[in-house]
């Protein structure tokens, strides 16, 4: 017998529908806050500077991973940066096509060892590569409420 | 080590902090449908109540009528044998008398509460039992060894779901006994 | 059995707190580092990591053991997280012991740690799905209704007052207050317990543990490293873990036989014939103040129905025959539902060292029990330490 015949002569109910129904509101934990206001307030990134290990982590993190120990020093490491890997992305996530193709970027911040994933704005694709450099883009001040839509993407160094 | 003289992790916000934007955050809704198979066990059992029966399965070898229906016995963790319908009567097992609804919200002053109750049902193993729904009865006359019967939706309105049982109501043979009044206030 | 022996040398743990800052990485870096710390430790000296965390739902991160792995010192080690609901914490210990026992480690730092505040409306709300999505979800049930139903059972199967019962909260509540990392102590009367608002009857407002964020971790060691690290190393002598069936409705409400199993398997480990007698001091699962008795007498410690009498009669407080939760439980310190199991392995740990402070039972106890209890009520997970 076929899988379909089976199927059809079915008289039981197959299946269930229900959802899970809860939704979250997350804190950004001690170091995330201090990185989100800094977005918001200063237009600026933060970083944790970990000396024992020699590493920069951006975002910023109250310990170092490597060694455990407590991260106290949170430095400004600026908004230029270079991109790291990308990849384009031509679909939405229900499969229509996208209106216009995004690029979407691994961008290492110049003088750190950590990164920001985010869009390539004003970069077509034809001129994206691996090494770009590239600058964060922010909203005006007045509209920024400290969260990753603070930056509108990542675009050409400004001169 | 003695924990009074560590210094102890943990920021303690309040809801207010949230209300006030005293601390940033974001926030996420997710659109988590599910489509579970019934698989035949539970199949059959919804199809068997639209049409206002409760089936049940039988394993031989450990002699168990088993509700919810199960096409393998978890005991002896072989296939069960056979179907067989039993009542749609029973005994309440426990029972409680609730006033919160799932999320933690309060029940209006005005809405009733709910009296969700493990029944068990007659014709399967002593002990077998369901979680549903009693109603019809005052919550200071509820008492554990009730007796009591299914209230089927009408034909029409059943959907093949437990929800096809509105709820269990019970079976008055003399003046019910009065528990302690008002002690499920 | 041929299994090398095994010791807890060091503990840390954060503060219970219904809504913390921290997201759960620093929560579970805090009672780690802590860990490392009291024993004089780094994050070289650690071979495994286990985690323990309750479910994703919880936190709202999906694959929660890797995310918080870094904040575990699991970076580039042996790492695996572990679940088995409300009975993680107590089960965490004993997963780190299968690393060391087994001699795949001899060194296990063991963390478990929980945020409920990120679910919304209520952490609540993500029990919905302990219910079966087909059979119970559709009459919207909350994990509160399955609690007042056991509860209602025991009660009438035994014959037990909600006043008996509210005397778990007072005692536990009232230990708190000299327990750090408290949420929820305080000083209150059976009276206020059943005063304060009926939720599901029999269950009451006071009846019941709160929903915390927390933190707690704990570092295991082999014999032979413990005794260099030191003086003090309380060991593992007995380990249990039971499950019974999800068909909750179909089983003996009153009595919880999956705590059963899990201690007898932890008994005969350790050599107890008579618990009631070898045991010193006991912390068994109180996410609800009935738990606590319904839990003494699975684990034998008392006969069946009795926990409620010897407890009017002081048996449990901290200078009573056998002092159960003398932490203050997850009704007086908080229930961040994986980390609150260890915190009361940890509680052991200090009462065998004579480190508890001011909740030191007194006669220096060598022998202490932890339990957690959990899934859909059916899960049952078993600690004996003694300290030798």
């Amino acid at each position: 017998m076929a899988t379909t015949d089976k199927m059809s002569k079915n008289t039981s109910p197959t299946h269930w529908e229900g959802e899970i129904p809860v939704n979250y509101i997350y804190t950004y934990g001690l170091a995330g806050e201090a990185f989100f206001r800094a977005v918001k307030d200063k237009g600026t990134f933060l970083g944790a500077r970990c000396d024992a290990c020699d590493i920069t982590f951006v975002p910023p993190k109250i310990y170092c991973d490597r060694c455990f120990e407590e991260l106290k020093k949170f430095i400004d490491v600026g908004t230029v940066g270079y991109v790291d890997t990308f990849t384009v992305s031509f679909k939405n996530m229900d499969g229509s096509d996208k209106t216009r193709p995004r690029i979407l970027a691994m961008i290492k911040i110049e003088g750190t060892d950590g990164g920001i994933i985010h869009y390539l704005e004003g970069i077509g694709i034809e001129e994206v590569a691996l090494g770009l450099p590239v600058q964060a883009i922010f909203k005006p001040k007045n509209q920024r409420k400290g969260g990753i839509e603070d930056i509108l993407g990542f675009g050409p160094l400004k001169r | 080590m003695d924990l009074d003289t560590c210094e102890l992790g943990g920021t303690p916000l309040k809801s207010s902090d949230f209300e006030k934007c005293k601390v940033l955050t974001t926030e996420w809704k997710p659109n988590l449908g599910y489509a579970w198979d019934n698989g035949v066990a539970i199949g059959r059992y919804l199809a068997e109540l639209k049409e206002g029966r409760i089936i049940a399965r039988v394993c031989h070898e450990c002699h168990r009528i088993m509700l919810p229906p199960r096409m393998f016995c978890e005991l002896c963790f072989r296939p069960t044998d056979e179907w067989a319908y039993v009542e749609d009567t029973g005994v309440v097992n426990t029972f409680s008398i609730a006033r919160v609804n799932w999320d933690a919200s309060r029940r209006g002053p005005k809405e009733p509460p709910l009296m969700p109750a493990v029944i068990e049902i007659d014709g399967a193993t002593k002990g077998m039992g369901i979680m549903h729904m009693l109603g019809e009865v005052d919550p200071d006359d509820v008492t554990i060894g009730m007796k009591v019967r299914a209230v089927w939706k009408k034909p029409e309105d059943r959907t093949g779901a437990i929800t096809d049982i509105l709820y269990f109501k019970p079976i008055r043979a003399a003046a019910p006994k009065k528990a302690a009044a008002g002690r499920k206030r | 059995m041929g299994m090398r022996k095994v010791a807890i040398v060091g503990a840390g743990i954060t503060k219970f707190v219904r809504r913390a800052q921290e997201t759960g990485k620093e929560l579970s870096w805090q009672a780690s580092k802590m860990a490392l710390d009291s024993c004089g430790l780094s994050l070289d000296d650690v071979d495994m990591v286990t985690l323990g965390t309750a479910p994703d739902a919880f936190d709202g991160v999906h694959m929660k053991g890797e995310y918080l792995a870094d904040g575990a010192g699991a970076h580039r080690k042996p790492y695996m997280r572990h679940y088995v609901g409300g009975g993680t914490g107590v089960f965490s210990p004993i997963h780190g012991w299968f690393h060391v026992a087994s001699g795949m480690a001899d060194i296990c730092l063991v963390v478990a740690e929980e945020k409920m505040s990120s679910c919304h409306p209520h952490p609540q709300g993500a029990f919905l799905t302990i219910f079966d999505h087909t059979t119970e979800q559709p009459l919207k049930p909350t994990l509160i209704w399955i609690f007042a139903l056991e509860m209602n059972r025991y009660m009438q199967t035994y014959g037990i007052s909600k006043a008996d019962i509210a005397r778990v909260s007072v005692k536990n509540k009232g230990n708190a207050l000299d327990h750090p990392s408290a949420q929820v102590a305080e000083k209150i009367t059976v009276e206020d317990v059943l005063a304060s608002e009926t939720l599901c009857w029999p269950v009451n407002r006071l009846d019941i543990s709160p929903a915390s964020d927390g933190a707690a971790a704990v570092v295991l060691a082999s014999e032979r490293v413990a005794r260099r690290l030191t003086d003090k190393p309380v060991w593992i002598d007995g380990v249990g873990f039971a499950i019974d069936t999800a068909y909750w409705a179909t089983r003996d409400l009153a009595y919880p036989r999956y705590v059963e199993t899990a201690a007898r398997m932890a008994y005969d480990m350790a050599g107890i014939k008579e618990p009631a007698k070898e045991i010193h001091v006991a912390e068994p699962y109180d996410p609800f103040d009935y738990k606590e008795l319904h839990h003494m007498e699975g684990l034998m410690l008392c006969p069946r129905g009795e926990a409620a009498r010897l407890t009017a009669e002081g048996y449990t407080a901290r200078d009573g025959n056998l002092p159960i939760c003398p932490s203050g439980g997850a009704l007086g310190v908080g229930n961040p539902i994986a980390a609150t199991g260890l915190m009361k392995v940890i509680e052991i740990f200090l009462q065998l060292r004579g480190e508890a402070g001011k909740r030191q039972v007194p006669g220096k106890p060598t022998c202490g029990l932890a339990q957690a209890w959990g899934d859909l009520m059916q899960m049952g997970t078993v600690i004996v330490l003694r300290s030798h």
